[in-house]
């Protein structure tokens, strides 16, 4: 035994208090979206590869016109921008899943930063990389020609950003499900199909009837066609209303449930 | 420090995986101040009691205090800390990232440089957790836990898995932490461990503690012997009245007697029974510890270390 008391060591502290807001801090989302955004894979599928599809697949279109006279790159253009916001928050979301693999999910239990506040900034980072998401998709579309009046720059803009809050829960709830540290390796595919029946390609218009019907009540329709009604002017669709609803229930309820059963899971 | 709780209570802890009793009963009190090895074989149930003590468990049955209150109250006002075997870091960050971003969890907590150093790893800071060896890892674990600057400091198993430079290294870290009145438990399975940093050892075996008492008393333990000889039906009781008699097995036809004074047993075997094949080991603290968590030899926990 030879531990040596210092005397050097001030007394221990007596007056002690929880974190404010319970860990949530600007500091710690700062810290976060600078992880998301150091991370290569996620930047490539995020910003990289929605704004190529553009160059692709929307360039090839220009000149050509929607039956309202709008042009067919914009609506290409804020498609695309739905799939980069909803890959965005999706993988922002599905993180814990990666946290939870690793452990530190674990070692967070062992601080006061409270559960609530982690998926807070969770949700935020999701959000914030969703917004850089649409952004960039329209910017590239400005840069390569892309001309729509203003409003419908801004309202499809929010539409494809606040709609992709339901796959920052989607993303959660896959995260809880499946503790994996590869989970966006199996989701990128899963949105893909979802962002096809989303019509985010491929207008449904083009494809069969059944293909339509199905579509409907898949989580990507609802917010594809309010992020492009300003464009189509469309009106406001019930029947998209209603899906961005529903899913926005099904996922949040759904992560909600599993991260309860998480954090009691002690 | 006004307060006058204990820093851990554990009453009748009990916890059960399917048929595995892990933890039978615990009962145990740490006092502000003490440095404890949990010490017990692979599977004693260690781990599961820590996850109690810390909330990260719910007992069966029994009862957690800590300073007094419920775990998860001294977790999140950086009471207590720990430094546990599992618990992963985050990959994409560096050594210093991590510990910034750690510090933002507390109220008040050290300045991250502070804790860099007092774990041994200031020279490491830039280092990406990825690319860090697991006894520089498990300095990290230990630098989180230094940023409340803990009343009380648990430790599962610090050393698993480092080799011997990375052990030396991080025994190093602990060291050099001065201790002024902080509480530690080290839940370990390396006698030497238990030995060289706790004041107080804690023997548990199968989940439940069969012996406590501080280093040196423990340590005596090792100064009995064990005398060991062929009796068919010994008379247990008379042997155990025997002066500095401490426990008496029988096991067959064999009957084994832990003593102070293996010369009066020995005498009194071969003088007053029909004892043959005697035999007379001394022992050390390997051995005691081999003895009592193992069940070789039947120990009765209050007197040792009472
Ligand atoms: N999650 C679990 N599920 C099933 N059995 C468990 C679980 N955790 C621990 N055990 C069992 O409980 C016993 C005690 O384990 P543990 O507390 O890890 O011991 P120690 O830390 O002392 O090595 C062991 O028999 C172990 O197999
Ligand atoms: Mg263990």
């Amino acid at each position: 035994m030879t531990v040596a008391t210092s005397a050097t060591t001030p007394a221990r502290p007596v007056d002690r208090r929880p974190p404010a807001l319970g860990g949530f801090s600007a500091a710690v989302l700062g810290i976060e979206i600078r992880r998301v955004l150091r991370n290569r894979r996620t930047l490539m599928f995020t910003l990289i590869m929605p704004a190529v599809f553009f160059l692709l697949f929307g360039l090839p279109q220009r000149g050509q016109e929607l039956p309202n006279g709008q042009p067919v790159t914009a609506w290409i253009m804020i498609s695309l921008a739905v799939y980069a916001a909803m890959v965005a928050t999706t993988s922002a979301g599905a993180a814990v899943a990666t946290e939870r693999a690793l452990g530190w999910s674990r070692q967070l239990r062992l601080t006061p930063l409270r559960p609530a506040a982690y998926v807070a900034t969770k949700v935020v980072t999701a959000m914030v990389l969703g917004l850089l998401g649409v952004l960039v998709e329209f910017a590239v579309g400005a840069a390569a020609g892309v001309r729509i009046p203003a409003d419908v720059w801004l309202v499809a803009g929010l539409a494809a950003w606040l709609g992709s809050l339901v796959f920052a829960a989607f993303g959660l709830f896959v995260g809880y499900l499946a503790p994996a540290e590869n989970v966006m390796q199996f989701m990128g595919p899963v949105l893909a199909i979802l962002a096809m029946f989303g019509g985010l390609f491929v207008p449904l218009e083009l494809l069969p009837h059944a293909f339509q019907q199905i579509a409907k009540f898949t989580p990507v329709y609802g917010v594809g066609q309010l992020a492009r009604a300003p464009l189509t002017g469309a009106g406001l669709d019930w029947v998209a209303l209603g899906n961005l609803a529903g899913w926005t229930a099904v996922f949040g309820l759904g992560a909600a449930r599993l991260f309860r059963r998480d954090t009691t899971r002690v | 420090m006004t307060d006058i709780s204990p820093a851990v209570e554990l009453a009748g802890l009990t916890k059960t995986f399917g048929p595995v009793t892990a933890v039978d009963g615990l009962s145990l009190r740490v006092e502000p101040g003490e440095v404890v090895a949990f010490l017990g074989p692979n599977g004693a149930g260690k781990t599961t009691t820590v996850d109690m003590l810390l909330g990260l468990a719910r007992p069966d049955a029994g009862t957690v205090r800590v300073f007094g209150g419920p775990p998860s109250d001294a977790v999140r006002l950086g009471r207590v800390a720990a430094v546990m075997q599992t618990g992963g870091l985050l990959k994409d960050l560096t050594v210093a990232e991590t510990v910034r971003l750690a510090a933002h969890f507390h109220a008040q907590p050290r300045p991250v440089a502070e804790v860099l150093e007092r774990a041994g790893i200031a020279d490491i800071a830039d280092r990406p957790v990825g690319k860090c060896s697991g006894g520089e890892q498990q300095r990290l674990r230990f630098a989180l836990a230094l940023l409340p600057d803990p009343d009380l400091m648990v430790l599962d198993e610090p050393t698993t898995g480092m080799d011997v430079e990375g052990r030396r290294d991080f025994w190093q870290a602990i060291r050099a932490d001065a201790r002024n009145g902080r509480t530690i438990i080290l839940a370990t399975h390396y006698l030497d461990e238990a030995d060289a940093y706790a004041d107080r050892i804690v023997l548990v075996r199968q989940g439940r503690v069969v012996a406590d008492g501080t280093t040196a008393e423990i340590k005596n333990l090792a100064a009995g012997r064990i005398v060991r000889a062929t009796l068919p039906g010994a008379d247990q009781a008379a042997l155990a009245v025997l002066p500095g008699v401490q426990a008496v097995e029988v096991r067959g036809d064999a009957v084994l007697v832990r003593t102070d004074d293996s010369d009066t047993v020995a005498r009194h075997l071969l003088t007053r029974t029909a004892a043959r094949d005697l035999e007379i080991t001394s022992r050390n603290l390997e051995d005691a510890f081999l003895a009592l968590t193992t069940g070789t030899l039947t120990a009765d926990p209050a007197p040792i270390g009472a």
